[in-house]
């Protein structure tokens, strides 16, 4: 990012390799690692969820790291923070670094959570009178007045996390790593955690959020790596990492899905026919962002007065549908229609569904109950809208 | 290239770090924590602390003096005794929370950064705050039998921090090898078990001198039973047979400081060696 002056690095990973020894059994006694010696065996396997990672990060970066499940992000995160060694190379960190792996870490639900306040403080470096001196605001911050004489025990889910975080935000470290920590709680607390984050990045503060919600990487980071199997598959920007992100991710549920077509394709209803074409009239299930999508519908049954069509990502979220019924539209004698929609959208995977009505659409004929797919991609450095889809807008003076 | 003044300096800096006012604020709050939860939701709540041992003390004392008649020629036998019971519970529960105290934190090590020692340290301090309750109440049996105290009566503190140092040692080893291998909490129970009557608290070593002098002598030599004795001899009386006395050598109590210091050693290198690991482990 351009506005970010060279500062100087403050966290520098070097070469580092984890890997972890899993016991192959899972049970750790005697008996059996005597039984492994007779064997031979060495009763674990080795697992290696980082291999060779360099990167730095430098003074005042908001720096994201995203990855699929299992891909190393946690471990990395866990390898910063000191809580494991690696097997080659080295972490370098200046100043104070302040790891969230979890919210509420130590919490005791025996201890009052006035008792847990200091415990959990303690944890964070604060000795007794500083967290006196903090006490009224972290309660009034978690907005549990009434309960702070409670055992934590008795407290719901919520409580626990607003007190935890109520006491997090206040550690003093130069760098802070947060590990999915916007992945719990209500909408007022995930307001309350970007306000938090939007502070950090006002004031500068070096921070590693690990995360699976790219609207936060691109809200916040300044720059974002992409771990794959425990390997860089890209450092840079946060909007290119997070659209390669998700281009990865759509590409491992397609490729779920194409493994069960043949599946669909027996279910496959006789009566519709569909066929996704581009704009030269060939069929395609590649888009670019902006594109316009024609879609080619056939179907048998004379009962049918009215279709439909709906799209969705393939994660199941309804992005738009409309029907022949709804825009008072005549159907053709010969049985076909086509329909041309402009995919104003991210990019990522869809599919369609076409429905076939009667009368109106409440009576339904036919229902396709597996979609076509297509992808939509984005060319590069294309920023003339962001979001999930581009709505009709307009600006006044 | 390291110079040997780094190294000094680089190790300085550790041992400075072990008392960091970071590691101290924690290490206190953890201590804090033990003894709050110790006897949450019992009526009696701290009161335990000196019942226990009193009650445990009382069935001793009932079963052995009483009935069997052991301890008939020592004066202020049951100070003596009380003494024995108070040290012996003291190394036991240093020692079962020591072994514990990684595996009970596990949830703690594997989300933050901090010296793994600081929890072993925290597990032991707690006993170590109960033996100093109850060295009241010996107090206390003390004037009540008119036993004499002299200068030589605070040579106990010296005693009492040799058998934590012992104490402190094995549960660093102990709560390592937990991690791994959860047998060894069973073993150890089995072991102490053993270990108790192996150590003369509810019988006077001599019993064991009129059978054989050789098991006497190898008795003694264990760092627990040369304190119990050494501090029976400083606080309740000198017809205590101390390791000097048996063996009749003044070194002699070089073996058992031999015993712990070597214990200390090899618990510290194994501990530092697993700890790199505990994380992943635990």
């Amino acid at each position: 990012m351009k506005n970010i002056p060279d500062n100087q690095t403050v966290v520098s990973v070097n070469h580092i390799t984890k890997s972890f020894r899993i016991p192959l059994d899972g049970s750790m006694n005697i008996k059996q690692k005597i039984v492994n010696v007779f064997k031979g065996s060495k009763g674990y396997r080795v697992f290696t969820p980082l291999n060779d990672i360099s990167f730095d990060i430098k003074e005042g970066e908001f720096y994201g790291i995203v990855g699929r499940n299992g891909s190393g992000k946690s471990t990395l995160l866990k390898t910063m923070a000191n809580i494991y060694t690696p097997e080659k190379g080295s972490v370098k960190v200046k100043g104070l670094l302040v790891p969230f792996i979890e919210l509420g870490v130590g919490f005791n639900p025996d201890l009052t959570g006035r008792e847990n306040v200091y415990l959990n403080g303690a944890l964070l470096g604060f000795d007794r009178y500083e967290i006196t001196a903090m006490y009224e605001e972290i309660v009034d911050f978690a907005e549990l007045h009434d309960f702070m004489e409670e055992c934590l025990k008795n407290y719901s889910s919520g409580m626990q996390v607003r007190l935890a975080f109520s006491i997090a935000i206040r550690a003093r470290g130069d760098i802070l790593l947060l590990d999915e920590v916007l992945a719990v709680g209500d909408e007022a607390f995930q307001r309350k955690c970007y306000d938090y984050f939007n502070d950090l990045r006002r004031n500068k503060k070096t921070v590693v959020l690990v995360t699976h919600n790219m609207g936060a990487v691109e809200t916040f980071c300044t720059k974002a790596l992409f771990l794959e199997d425990g390997e860089i598959k890209l450092v840079g920007d946060p909007h290119e990492v997070a659209s390669a992100y998700s281009k990865s991710n759509d590409k491992s549920i397609s490729l779920q899905e194409s493994l069960s077509d043949n599946e669909y394709e027996k279910n496959r209803n006789q009566n519709i026919n569909i066929n996704i074409v581009d704009k030269n009239g060939k069929t395609t299930s590649k888009f670019t962002a902006g594109d316009t999508m024609t879609v080619e519908v056939s179907w048998t049954n004379s009962d049918v007065k009215n279709i439909g069509v709906a799209i969705f990502k393939s994660n199941g979220d309804y992005v738009y549908g409309t029907n022949t019924y709804i825009e008072k539209i005549e159907l053709s004698k010969n049985k076909k229609m086509s329909y041309e929609v402009d995919l104003n959208v991210a990019e990522g995977s869809y599919f369609l569904k076409a429905a076939l009505f009667g009368e109106n659409d409440a009576i339904r004929i036919e229902f396709e109950e597996h979609g076509t797919g297509f992808v939509v991609n984005r060319e590069k450095n294309d920023y003339r809208w962001g979001g999930i889809t581009k709505l009709t807008s307009r600006w006044r003076q | 290239m390291l110079h040997q003044s780094d190294i000094i300096n680089r190790e300085l800096m550790k041992l400075s770090n072990v008392f960091s006012r970071r590691n101290r604020i924690l290490l206190a709050e953890l201590v804090r924590t033990d003894f709050k939860l110790r006897y949450q939701g019992s009526a009696l709540g701290y009161v335990w602390s000196i019942l226990n041992p009193l009650l445990l003390f009382a069935i001793l004392y009932v079963v052995f003096v009483y009935f069997l008649g052991i301890g008939k020629g020592i004066p202020h036998y049951p100070v003596y005794l009380l003494l024995g019971i108070i040290f012996w519970r003291f190394f036991t529960e240093a020692t079962n929370n020591g072994l514990n105290a990684i595996v009970a934190r596990g949830a703690l090590i594997r989300k933050i950064h901090f010296p793994h020692y600081i929890i072993v340290v925290s597990g032991t301090i707690s006993s170590l705050i109960n033996l100093s309750i109850n060295m009241l109440v010996v107090l206390l049996f003390i004037v009540l039998n008119g036993v004499q105290l002299t200068w030589m009566s605070l040579l106990v503190i010296p005693l009492i921090l040799e058998l934590y140092a012992f104490a402190l040692a094995l549960a660093f080893f102990l709560s390592a090898v937990n991690v791994k291998f959860r047998d060894v909490g069973y073993l150890w129970e089995v072991f102490l078990q053993a270990a108790f009557y192996a150590t003369p608290i509810i019988y006077p070593i001599t019993l064991v001198v009129e059978k054989s002098a050789i098991i006497a002598k190898i008795i003694i030599l264990s760092p627990v039973a040369q304190v119990i004795q050494d501090a029976r001899y400083v606080l309740v009386t000198n017809t205590a047979v101390t390791p000097t006395s048996l063996l009749g050598h003044k070194l002699i109590d070089l073996i058992p400081i031999a015993i712990i210091v070597s214990t200390i050693v090899i618990a510290a290198l194994y501990f530092k060696k697993k700890s790199v690991r505990f994380a992943e482990d635990v």
